[in-house]
């Protein structure tokens, strides 16, 4: 049997302002955005604030609110990044099976590792040692499988070991919603629910043909990961997951208006995009922007390159293009995201097109790579497009330097 | 209350790569010599707020802590 910790800290971001402010660690702390760029929601919450109803994601107003005597401080990246890569370190002193979720969690495969041992005892001394040494607290599910782990995280915090075994599971994990498990979302949850399906135990329980009718491929995932058969491995720390694809997306200083606004956001985006390609030596075949307007309301659109491209200006004329096909106004944008994906190498050869003038496109390429150089040693405002400058409040924002940390998948 | 206090601080790099540091200079011009480290572990201050690697050091004959936080070191200091 296996022996899975999945490892998580505790309100990540509050915890580490709280540990280096003294002075505001008894008291109702929120990580909160700039309200403003327009970034003003919570990140993260002390437990303290979250007695009074404060959440993640909620408007920093509503959180006032709520609790008329938080104090937010704004969001501090590299010291979190620094703290991620402490709690690492520990972890990576028990096994290199080290996988992490996030900046916060992580789940360490220690089967190999217990040297007579047990799980718990070793968890038990990992969740000292982030108290002793980082000063923050982690909460800890030992489990032989990597989602009930983390059920068992969140089973009991702050700075607490939770056992899950074969022996206990229907116990412990098939009462609780089945909103818990991993990759049950609120719109599964709805979904199970209108079939009478509300807790893990119901959902492990339900016929797998109507689990596989409900959601396909998918439902055959939930139920084995309510019946605790995931046997998904610990990925190896230094496997560094293949990247897939990469993008940005910012949210407007103000609400865009016109297709001209649009085009400055989505310049500084490919600019963001295409020079993030080219230091990783990738071209794309493919690109997709989500939109989201005034009203909150959000969808993507994706279109094909006629070729593997890491050129800027074919990134920002394809994906402007792909705008202007698919947005009719109706209401000002409020914020753009930009990927590009089916990403390969970029000393892959390619077709060259006949049609095309191949020369140009490399001369393009060289021009971009000197450009990024510039960029690198003196910052990304030290070349712009002329384009950039009729609004140079939108195009200051600069999404590769900016410390944009997005969640990452499971699959 | 005690708050964190970055000092400078004299330090000699070892052959191996260990850092020990020598001797403290406080901000008024004085200077500490550390007699001893008694101990090197890492460890958060919940003190003065911050983390790093804590060098147990005896000056004056009293032990004190003195901590490397990244290439910072910061000690635990009576009143700001």
């Amino acid at each position: 049997m296996r022996s899975i910790l999945h490892s998580d800290c505790n309100s990540f971001y509050a915890s580490v302002e709280c540990l280096h402010r003294p002075e505001i660690r008894c008291k109702p702390v929120a990580v909160g955005g700039d309200p403003e760029q327009r970034h003003g929601i919570i990140l993260a919450k002390n437990p303290l604030a979250g007695r009074y109803g404060v959440k993640t994601g909620q408007a920093l107003w509503q959180a006032r609110q709520k609790c008329p005597g938080l104090i937010i401080v704004p969001p501090n990246f590299p010291l979190y990044l620094r703290f991620s890569r402490l709690a690492k370190e520990i972890y990576l002193d028990y096994t290199d099976q080290v996988e992490p979720f996030g900046l916060d969690e992580a789940w360490l495969d220690i089967t190999g590792n217990l040297s007579g041992n047990t799980g718990t005892f070793l968890a038990e001394e990992i969740r000292r040692r982030i108290k002793r040494e980082l000063g923050i607290t982690v909460s800890i599910g030992v489990s032989f499988n990597k989602v009930f782990a983390k059920l068992g995280s969140d089973y009991k915090k702050p700075d607490a070991v939770t056992v899950i075994e074969k022996s206990t599971y229907k116990k412990m994990v098939w009462p609780l919603p089945a909103g818990d498990l991993l990759y049950v979302g609120p719109s599964t949850q709805r979904r199970l629910s209108s079939y009478g399906i509300h807790t893990i135990g119901e959902l492990a329980q339900s016929p797998l043909h109507l689990l596989r009718s409900l959601f396909g491929k998918y439902g055959e995932i939930l139920h084995c990961f309510a019946n605790g058969l995931d046997v998904s491995p610990v990925a190896k720390y230094d496997n560094q997951p293949t990247v897939k694809s990469i993008g940005n997306s910012a949210t407007a200083p103000r609400d865009l208006l016109h297709n001209e606004d649009v085009r400055i956001l989505l310049s500084v985006l490919a600019d963001s995009v295409g020079r993030r390609l080219r230091e990783q030596g990738f071209k794309a075949r493919a690109v997709s922007i989500h939109i989201r307007d005034a009203d909150l309301f959000s969808f993507s659109r994706q279109a094909v390159f006629p070729q593997y491209t890491n050129i800027t200006s074919e990134i920002l004329e394809k994906s402007f293009s792909l705008f202007r096909q698919n947005y009719s106004w109706g209401k000002p944008v409020r914020s753009i995201g930009m990927h590009v994906f089916d990403l390969t190498g970029d000393t892959v050869p390619t077709q060259a097109n006949f049609f095309q003038d191949e020369k140009k496109r490399l001369r393009l390429e060289h021009l971009e790579k000197a450009a990024d150089g510039l960029k690198n040693r003196f910052g990304t405002g030290i070349l712009q497009p002329a384009s950039q400058l009729i609004d140079r409040k939108l195009s200051q924002i600069d999404p590769k330097n900016d410390h944009n940390i997005h969640p990452v998948g499971f699959f | 209350m005690s708050c964190k206090k970055y000092v400078d601080v004299t330090a000699r790099f070892t052959a191996e790569g260990t850092v020990l540091p020598l001797e403290i200079h406080w901000e008024d011009g004085r200077k500490y010599p550390i007699d001893r480290i008694l101990d090197i572990r890492p460890a958060a201050s919940l003190k003065a707020g911050g983390a790093g690697i804590r060098y147990t050091c005896r000056i004056e004959g009293r032990s004190k802590y003195l901590y490397l936080e990244e290439n910072k070191w910061f000690v635990e200091a009576k009143e700001q």
